[in-house]
């Protein structure tokens, strides 16, 4: 067991989350039907790449402190594994809206915050290529991260409940209220939290290593 | 306290100097917002009042948008590399992004005032609530430079300054950017003033937050 059983703890509650999801009994609403399934997807997508992210920015803020090359390492690829998240979140959200709002993209303001978000996160990929020195990249790109994480944060959490939105938990609604989910339905969608950030940890470790290695070759 | 006021006079006056020196980038930058619109009116060739209240208040904003990524760009890249290396030993890097962030304001104060007059000249002024349209820009200038100034910062830095600032800025500047049409857009309708409050309190606390971090994150950057 050692210091690896959190990724069997991952694959244990994926397991469980997948035979749940395609399985599972789930109460049927009106409109969502069995699409409610995708909830244990969908929705665990954006907290994992939220915590994702966040990790990044914190990550970020260590190497401007005591400027560690390694920390920059750390940033760089949790940012990777969170845009990754991201588009896996846009991919199911769009089939999930194709089937109970009629069309893949909506006009609606949480999904355009996002695609903003990964403007952001792309932009600042871009940035770390458009450097030659590579403390100067880390420095400057740190910088950047932690400034559009401060931005995207107001992006995700403030704007989308200002304006009316087709999500629950916007334009005055409660998010995640009791009407939407019963015990039965927490009973996967929680663990599916941290199965999916448990593996986007999972993810970015074997990259951060493949960097190490990468880096120690090179020298 | 007092000593630090003064030194951000200093340095306030420092870019007034350095503005008036070089007269040309400023009138570069008042034509530039000024053909900006003419350019527009003749695309649109709408004789006034024809466009729609949507149409006509994005169009605006679009081209200030604009304006403003054009004329921060420049806040950093306008003096030679030895020449900030001075500065910083004269002043604390906070004094510095924060009379650079003021003096932006400033800037784009006079060049939103400008635009809008020239652009409610050959398009017409639909606005309902002259006070608040106003209010608008003030906070639109206020909130432009203090996240522009900081990604310019940064993109000066940088191989090719001139894309990543539009890349970098454009997301960072958007959540702000909407709020801004939304609060134009009220005014425009003339709605009560009691329906946009809430708008402009989340304006000002995106500028506190953006603030705050270039505060604190300024002195990371002209270390290197």
């Amino acid at each position: 067991m050692n210091k690896n059983w959190w990724k069997a703890l991952a694959v244990l509650i994926l397991t469980y989350v997948i035979l749940q999801g395609m399985l599972g009994v789930v109460p049927r609403q009106p409109i969502l039907n069995e699409s409610i399934r995708n909830v244990y997807f969908h929705v665990p997508l954006w907290f994992g790449m939220i915590t994702l992210l966040l990790t990044s920015a914190v990550y970020s803020i260590r190497y401007l402190r005591n400027g560690r090359f390694d920390d920059d390492v750390v940033a760089v690829e949790f940012a990777n594994t969170g845009i990754l998240f991201g588009i896996l979140g846009c991919a199911t959200g769009s089939i999930w809206a194709n089937f109970t709002w009629g069309e893949p993209w909506p006009n609606d303001p949480k999904l355009n915050s996002v695609a903003i978000a990964m403007l952001m996160y792309l932009a600042y990929m871009i940035l770390r290529g458009s450097f030659d020195d590579e403390q100067r990249r880390a420095r400057i790109s740190a910088v950047y991260n932690i400034f559009a994480f401060a931005v995207f944060i107001p992006l995700i959490f403030i704007v989308p409940r200002l304006t009316d939105s087709l999500h629950p938990g916007n334009g005055g609604n409660p998010a995640f209220g009791k009407y939407d989910m019963d015990n039965k339905l927490r009973m996967v969608f929680y663990p599916a939290i941290i199965g999916f950030t448990l593996l986007g940890v999972w993810i970015t470790q074997l990259r951060v290593r493949y960097r190490r290695i990468k880096a120690a070759l090179d020298e | 306290m007092g000593e630090s006021v003064r030194q951000m006079g200093a340095l306030m006056r420092k870019e007034f100097l350095l503005e008036w020196r070089q007269r040309y980038a400023l009138n570069g930058m008042l034509l530039y917002i000024v053909s900006a619109v003419f350019v527009c009116y003749l695309s649109f060739n709408a004789r006034r009042g024809q466009l729609t209240p949507i149409v006509w208040n994005t169009l605006f904003w679009i081209i200030l948008l604009f304006t403003a990524i054009n004329a921060i760009a420049k806040s950093f890249v306008q003096e030679r590399a030895s020449r900030q290396l001075y500065y910083y030993t004269l002043a604390s890097p906070q004094q510095i992004i924060l009379s650079k962030i003021l003096y932006n304001t400033l800037l784009m104060l006079v060049l939103a005032f400008l635009g809008f007059g020239v652009y409610a000249f050959v398009l017409g002024n639909p606005v309902g609530d002259m006070p608040l349209y106003l209010l608008t820009l003030v906070l639109g200038a206020i909130g432009f430079s203090s996240s522009l100034t900081l990604v310019s910062g940064i993109a000066s830095k940088a191989e090719n300054p001139a894309t990543l600032m539009a890349v970098m800025s454009f997301p960072v500047i958007l959540p702000l950017l909407l709020m801004l049409l939304k609060i134009a857009k009220n005014a425009l309708d003339g709605l009560d003033r009691s329906v946009s409050w809430s708008e402009v309190g989340t304006v000002l606390a995106i500028d506190a937050i953006v603030l705050t971090v270039s505060w604190l994150l300024f002195p990371f950057l002209w270390r290197s």
